[in-house]
């Protein structure tokens, strides 16, 4: 029995779809380009659909699919008490040894990583637990940051000090958005955000008088402790361990109690939620305001790592990028939000490569993701 | 000085009604934010510079200029069609039964994408339309209107109009009226509500097209960034208007644009990309249905 080698759904997919394709691209790239462009679409195509045939499990399935698949049988594997305090205890021996093996080129992103990771887990409460998308996280990370920024530049604050009050502040401006705005629907509350992420950036932009607008504030307070001054990478980098494994500790523990259920009840419904006696929108606030206050406190670890901040480090796009970390990760998963934060931070750093490419393959990824994988690589399937 | 800001923000915010009328058509149906609409607004503005360097290279717009101007609109709309179909097709339809937040991602990595796209097919400078147009305001009795903002606000009104008709009057708005109203049930009539969810995207895209050329035949110059914030200001004026509904996204782009120039000219010109999200906020907490979104009024 032999198949035709031309079908309709063949011809359909290797031939027409990048035709249509370079026919929409044409106008803007021009005849060469958006030539080139088909013509790789139907390599790529044909490439494709020949590894689909030798691979049992399609080329999608061996290609892509491998990751999702063993982060699965990984997950199950580590259900266990031991086997988990197990992988735990080699994960905290790696990252307490790890700085003493990089450079300090390597340990700098190391540091941004666990940055990342603080600041995704606090967007994973708001997200991922309570279903509530936040497009201004970095608006409450943007917070933080210039509130110990003016107030260690200004009265000379200590850093520890800059820690609680960041975090509070920020949780404050969380506190009034969401008193306002979570009694309505959540794509609302996603639109909300998102202008007040761009109000924040306006305000620092162009009240120069306290800001001092797109030139930033320079010389921010290091931490000190005692007569120790944390300088080099790798004392922030210990410095932010311990605190994100605190935090991450904390919220693993909040998970478990009554507050950590009504947020995965809410998620899952907010009617039946309610129903069952729950103060959904006193509950959300909560979500909201924790989310905010954690990324305050990401924000006055920033400044004080790179003692100088300006408000292009607070946009709209640092709000996407934390969110897909989320997304990434696991939206509900603790772990996944630490890992996706990891992977999003290092690998661009390895693509450096294809520095113009990056935001496009990065676009792509998060609507393949949102197709192939919603639940993120250690996310649950609900 | 007051005319002059009124006749501005009347220009300024037939533009923003045209892409909320997209933003709020696709609300209507799908319940979906459709995030990268700003983008093919975007493409549009590029697209009508395209389009018109070639025909003046053509040596078209020099004999025929309002036919080649026509031509333009119309090129740019269908290409901005194909642009809006093939984003439904891809990165919103496979998400139809999934979670609440899968498709507001989607939209966002959309988004990203073609705003990166058009960035490195075009450049990262900004681009300026041909210098074909007759630029000086015309003036009758002291009215400070150029013909530029005349015909943006007269093409906005009669496509708006058009639209109006098309929904209410032709059966295919009818059943876009169908499938917004309960897409289970326009199923059961036999309506094709796939080939409706196209058609919206279709026709939202055309309108975000023709608003793109517009602006770069008025501003002169597009930049690959300008979707991101023009699509913002355009979902918040669908949302005044109450979103969902048609003629509220109108009355809602309209208002934004006024107030926009008058915040830009009497308050602060700094803060100008400010009012529109101020706006928003205070509508989201004081009229959350927008001043014409009522319950049960008919969304498409």
């Amino acid at each position: 029995m032999t198949k035709s080698l031309v079908s309709k759904k063949r011809l359909k997919v290797f031939l027409l779809l990048p035709l249509w394709f370079g026919l929409l691209a044409w106008p803007l790239m021009g005849w060469a380009d958006a030539g080139s462009l088909t013509l790789v679409l139907m390599v790529s195509g044909i490439t494709g659909g020949f590894i689909y045939r030798f691979f049992p499990y399609g080329w999608f399935g061996s290609l892509f699919g491998t990751l999702p698949f063993y982060s699965d049988l990984w997950r199950k594997r580590f259900e266990g008490r031991i086997a988990k305090s197990l992988l735990f205890s080699a994960c905290g021996l790696l990252f307490t040894i790890l700085p003493f093996f990089l450079n300090n080129y390597y340990l700098d992103i190391l540091n941004l990583a666990v940055l990342y990771a603080l600041l995704a887990i606090g967007l994973n409460i708001t997200v991922g637990y309570a279903g509530l998308l936040d497009l201004g996280y970095a608006a409450f990370y943007g917070i933080g940051a210039y509130t110990y920024a003016l107030l260690s530049t200004g009265l000379g604050l200590s850093f520890w000090l800059g820690i609680p009050l960041g975090g509070v502040v920020a949780a404050f401006f969380g506190l009034i958005l969401g008193v306002v705005t979570l009694r309505l629907r959540g794509d609302y509350l996603a639109i909300i955000t998102l202008g007040f992420v761009q109000i924040m950036y306006l305000c620092l932009n162009n009240w120069d008088s306290v800001t001092q607008g797109p030139n930033g504030i320079m010389q921010i307070g290091r931490p000190a402790l005692g007569g120790f001054v944390f300088r080099t990478p790798m004392d922030f980098y210990y410095l932010m361990l311990v605190f994100v494994v605190l935090t991450a500790v904390a919220i693993h523990r909040l998970m478990k109690s009554q507050i950590g259920r009504a947020w995965i009840a809410i998620r899952e419904d907010e009617t039946a939620a309610e129903a069952m006696g729950i103060d959904t929108t006193r509950i959300k606030i909560l979500a909201f305001v924790l989310g905010a206050g954690i990324a305050g406190v990401a924000g006055v670890f920033f400044a004080a790592r790179y003692t100088f901040i300006s408000p292009e480090s607070f946009t709209f796009l640092e709000s996407v990028r934390i969110l897909s970390m989320v997304v990434l990760g696991g939206m509900g998963s603790l772990p996944g939000a630490i890992l996706g934060a990891f992977l999003l931070t290092i690998l661009p750093e390895m693509l450096r490569g294809l520095a113009n490419y990056r935001m496009l393959i990065f676009g792509i990824a998060l609507v393949v993701m949102m197709i192939f994988r919603p639940q993120g690589l250690l996310g649950k399937k609900t | 000085m007051f005319l002059q800001q009124l006749i501005n923000g009347l220009t300024l915010g037939s533009v923003y009604a045209l892409v909320a009328l997209g933003y709020t058509m696709v609300y209507g149906i799908l319940g979906l934010i459709n995030f990268a609409h700003g983008e093919i607004y975007m493409i549009g503005a590029y697209l009508g510079i395209i389009y018109m360097g070639l025909f003046t290279l053509a040596g078209l717009t020099e004999s025929h200029l309002l036919l080649s101007l026509f031509l333009v609109f119309v090129l740019s709309a269908l290409t901005c069609a194909g642009y809006g179909m093939t984003l439904e097709r891809i990165a919103y339809r496979p998400l139809r039964s999934a979670h609440r937040l899968s498709p507001l991602i989607s939209a966002i990595g959309m988004s990203i994408f073609l705003q990166n796209y058009v960035m490195l097919a075009q450049g990262s400078s900004d681009k300026v339309f041909p210098h074909i147009l007759p630029a000086d305001p015309i003036t009758p009795g002291g009215f400070p209107m150029s013909k530029i903002q005349a015909f943006i606000i007269a093409a906005s009104f009669l496509l708006m109009a058009g639209l109006h008709f098309f929904i209410r009057k032709t059966r295919l708005g009818k059943a876009m009226r169908a499938t917004s109203q309960d897409k289970t049930m326009a199923t059961l009539c036999g309506i094709p509500i796939d080939r409706i969810i196209a058609i919206t995207f279709i026709i939202g895209s055309m309108l975000a097209a023709a608003a793109g050329v517009m602006v770069s035949i008025y501003y002169g110059v597009v930049n690959f960034s300008i979707g991101y914030v023009a699509g913002l200001k355009a979902f918040t004026a669908a949302v005044l208007g109450g979103i969902g509904n048609l003629p509220g996204a109108m009355l809602g782009g309209l208002i934004l644009g006024l107030f926009e120039s008058m915040g830009s000219a009497y308050i602060s010109t700094e803060f100008k990309d400010g009012f529109a999200f101020l706006i928003l906020i205070l509508v989201l907490i004081f009229r959350p249905t927008g001043l014409l979104g009522e319950k049960g009024v008919d969304r498409v």
